[in-house]
């Protein structure tokens, strides 16, 4: 006869010690941005004037385009609205065979002193911005994708990073969820903010291991040393920022210059773009797998890589803890049915209710402990987003809703990576 | 340049150690919390123990003059309570297997005290308590939960059933010997003692309500005075208000 008892007792300790483990591990890296915060919170800068420049150094931004008619207007249009000598400003519009109305929108800003427009056929975001790349003459090179629009004193406070630290070769701002209106958008905005928070902790220690689509700005040099996009499976903007640890080139994170971006309307369209930025970083990860863990690259190789990993196998984990601990509860009451019908499964759930049967596991309070740090986040993130303290309202619904879908784009890109299945834009 | 690369690697141990220090805090709460719930386990053990003396006591007294006194009202009803305490905290707590061992052992002595004080006031009064011992193997028991719902309603629906949880894996003395008495003929982990006689595998609620067939009927008999009660006392309200 099977010993059940011992049996279940042993999954359950297994499952302790690994819950145990990773959450200490996860609770390190939360607990590492708060040391960060309290150590060089004054170094975060925050200006709400308008900044004038000594010299204003020329910048080319590129914006790879595909089938975005309903947005590439607005995004030319804020561009435009930069508060940045027009003299100095250029656009560079690339249609990557786009097959909707962008040709036409294109057309608009032919002749445009500020706008060259390029068309090729469709080969990719990475081929698109390295078209415009080899066009561009400037010392500095932004990209920015072309459903997202620049608030009007974005560049001016990234370029002061790069006059007043030379050794600064990319600068990435703060992406901002753009105009939320659906609940799934709205609760984007909650991540968004921590987000803004993480990645602005792991700027100040030299960590940062992506430069977002959302208007990074790049010394035309850092091209000419270690070359230009690759497709990377999908997700340049990582890429590129683990090549330029790797090569020991200084991104910093401007918390000041916001972007806004359009954000998946709906769990479909976040799922296809999530699994494609997760599906991305892990093989980004197993590409530059010999920075992980490698101290020569500092937070990058210690903590932004291997906490990447962590979070994956964390979330996953949990999410099959409470899948088990779901599917437990449902088998004990099926049981309690089968054996003492409705009424009997009535009278025992009511006296269940006590005061005395809350779980007090020390597991319990490394998880709200756990929880109280990402709250906090949130509040910081928000604060360095919009310069105000508060608690988001669709906090709460982020990590119910997050705890619940992320674990499936998470499953499905490791599944991606280990049967050598790629990813698509849209 | 040395200080600087000595800096990240204070950073990393200050971060460990706040995070350890954290672990600490919350395995502290864990124990306060715990320490709590098994002080409330021992009040409520200590309770049965004096009900269980004042009732033996009762018992010796009961014994020299007739049988008049109600004797629901000298059994512990704090036993179930207690059982359910235990259950809560093995599974809810980060009580510590040697802790929740003794709390059981305790526990065991409590019910067989109870159960040899319930079943001699019974004989000697002619109570209509009816006696169920289980008598399981948790580690090695299919039907275990199972059982133990279907005992747990009986014992919510009857309040007259007296039942007995024993976990064959204490080792204790007074329980070696319960299971010596009360052992199968054939090799079984689980079995049922019902009023003395002994039943293997899983019995459902019908199967004992078969083998107890006064559970239903004082079930019956109760409820008939009850509404005896009722009408009893909505006569004498009437006389009352006329």
């Amino acid at each position: 006869m099977a010993n059940y008892g011992i049996i279940i007792t042993q999954m359950e300790s297994f499952s302790s010690i690994i819950f145990y483990i990773t959450s200490f591990l996860l609770m390190y890296v939360q607990v590492f941005f708060m040391v960060t915060f309290l150590e060089k919170r004054r170094e975060i800068k925050k200006r709400e004037d308008v900044i004038e420049l000594d010299s204003y150094p020329s910048i080319t931004v590129i914006v790879p385009c595909w089938n975005e008619e309903k947005t590439i207007d607005k995004t030319v249009k804020s561009l435009l609205g930069v508060n940045y000598p027009k003299d100095k400003f250029f656009i560079t519009l690339v249609n990557d065979g786009s097959t909707d109305g962008t040709k036409q929108v294109f057309s608009k800003y032919e002749g445009h002193p500020q706008i060259k427009l390029f068309h090729q056929e469709n080969s990719g975001k990475h081929v698109a911005l390295n078209l415009g790349l080899e066009n561009a003459t400037t010392p500095f090179i932004a990209c920015l994708d072309a459903d997202s629009y620049v608030h009007p004193q974005s560049v001016t406070r990234m370029m002061t990073y790069f006059i007043s630290d030379p050794s600064v070769m990319a600068v990435a701002p703060v992406a901002i969820v753009d105009a939320p209106k659906t609940l799934i958008q709205k609760i984007q905005l909650v991540e968004y903010n921590m987000s803004a928070f993480t990645k602005q902790m792991l700027a100040l220690v030299s960590g940062m291991h992506v430069t977002p689509g959302t208007l990074p700005i790049y010394r035309k040099e850092v091209f000419d040393l270690i070359g230009g996009f690759r497709k990377a499976y999908n997700t340049e903007d990582g890429e590129i920022a683990l090549r330029m640890h790797k090569n020991h080139l200084k991104i910093a994170y401007c918390a000041d210059a916001y972007v806004y971006t359009t954000a998946p309307a709906s769990v479909p369209k976040l799922y296809k773009q999530r699994l494609r930025w997760m599906y991305g970083f892990i093989n980004n990860v197993i590409d530059y797998r010999t920075m992980l863990f490698n101290p020569k690259f500092g937070v990058l190789g210690l903590l932004s890589l291997p906490s990447g990993l962590i979070a994956i196998f964390g979330i996953i984990f949990l999410f099959f803890k409470i899948i088990a601990n779901i599917f437990n509860f449902i088998y004990e009451k099926a049981v309690q049915y089968s054996v003492v019908g409705s009424e009997g499964l009535v009278s025992r759930f009511t006296y269940s209710f006590d005061v005395f049967n809350i779980n007090t596991k020390a597991i319990v309070f490394i998880v709200i402990i756990m929880y109280i740090f990402s709250v906090v986040s949130i509040i910081l993130g928000t604060r360095i987003v919009s310069l105000k303290t508060k608690f988001p309202l669709y906090t709460i619904p982020f990590m119910i809703i997050y705890s619940i879908i992320a674990p499936f784009w998470m499953l499905k890109a490791i599944y991606n990576v280990a049967t050598s299945q790629s990813t698509t834009w849209r | 340049m040395e200080k600087k690369d000595k800096q990240p690697f204070i950073k990393y141990l200050v971060v460990f150690i706040i995070t350890l220090f954290i672990f600490v805090i919350a395995s502290y709460l864990a124990d306060f919390f715990t320490n709590k719930k098994i002080g409330e386990i021992k009040t409520v053990q200590d309770k049965i123990f004096i009900d269980l003396l004042s009732s033996e006591t009762q018992f010796s007294l009961l014994q020299e003059i007739p049988c008049n006194t109600d004797s629901d009202s000298i059994v512990s009803p704090e036993m179930n309570e207690l059982s359910q305490k235990l259950a809560s905290s093995e599974h809810n707590s980060s009580i510590s297997d040697e802790e929740l061992t003794n709390l059981k052992k305790y526990y065991t002595i409590l019910e067989i005290k109870d159960y040899l004080l319930t079943k001699r006031i019974s004989e000697r009064c002619s109570t209509k308590n009816e006696f169920i011992l289980y008598f399981y193997d948790k580690n090695d028991c299919a039907d275990c939960v199972k059982q133990d719902y279907i005992l747990d309603d009986l014992r919510n629906k009857y309040p007259q059933l007296r039942v007995y949880l024993f976990d064959t894996e204490l080792d204790l003395s007074a329980l070696r010997s319960m299971v010596s008495i009360y052992k199968p003929e054939k090799d079984a982990t689980s079995w049922l003692v019902i009023n003395g006689k002994v039943y293997t595998g899983l019995k459902s609620i019908e199967d004992i309500e078969k083998i107890l067939p006064g559970l239903k009927a004082s079930l019956k008999t109760n409820t008939t005075t009850d509404a005896k009660k009722g009408a009893k006392t909505t006569e004498q309200s009437s006389v009352k208000t006329n």
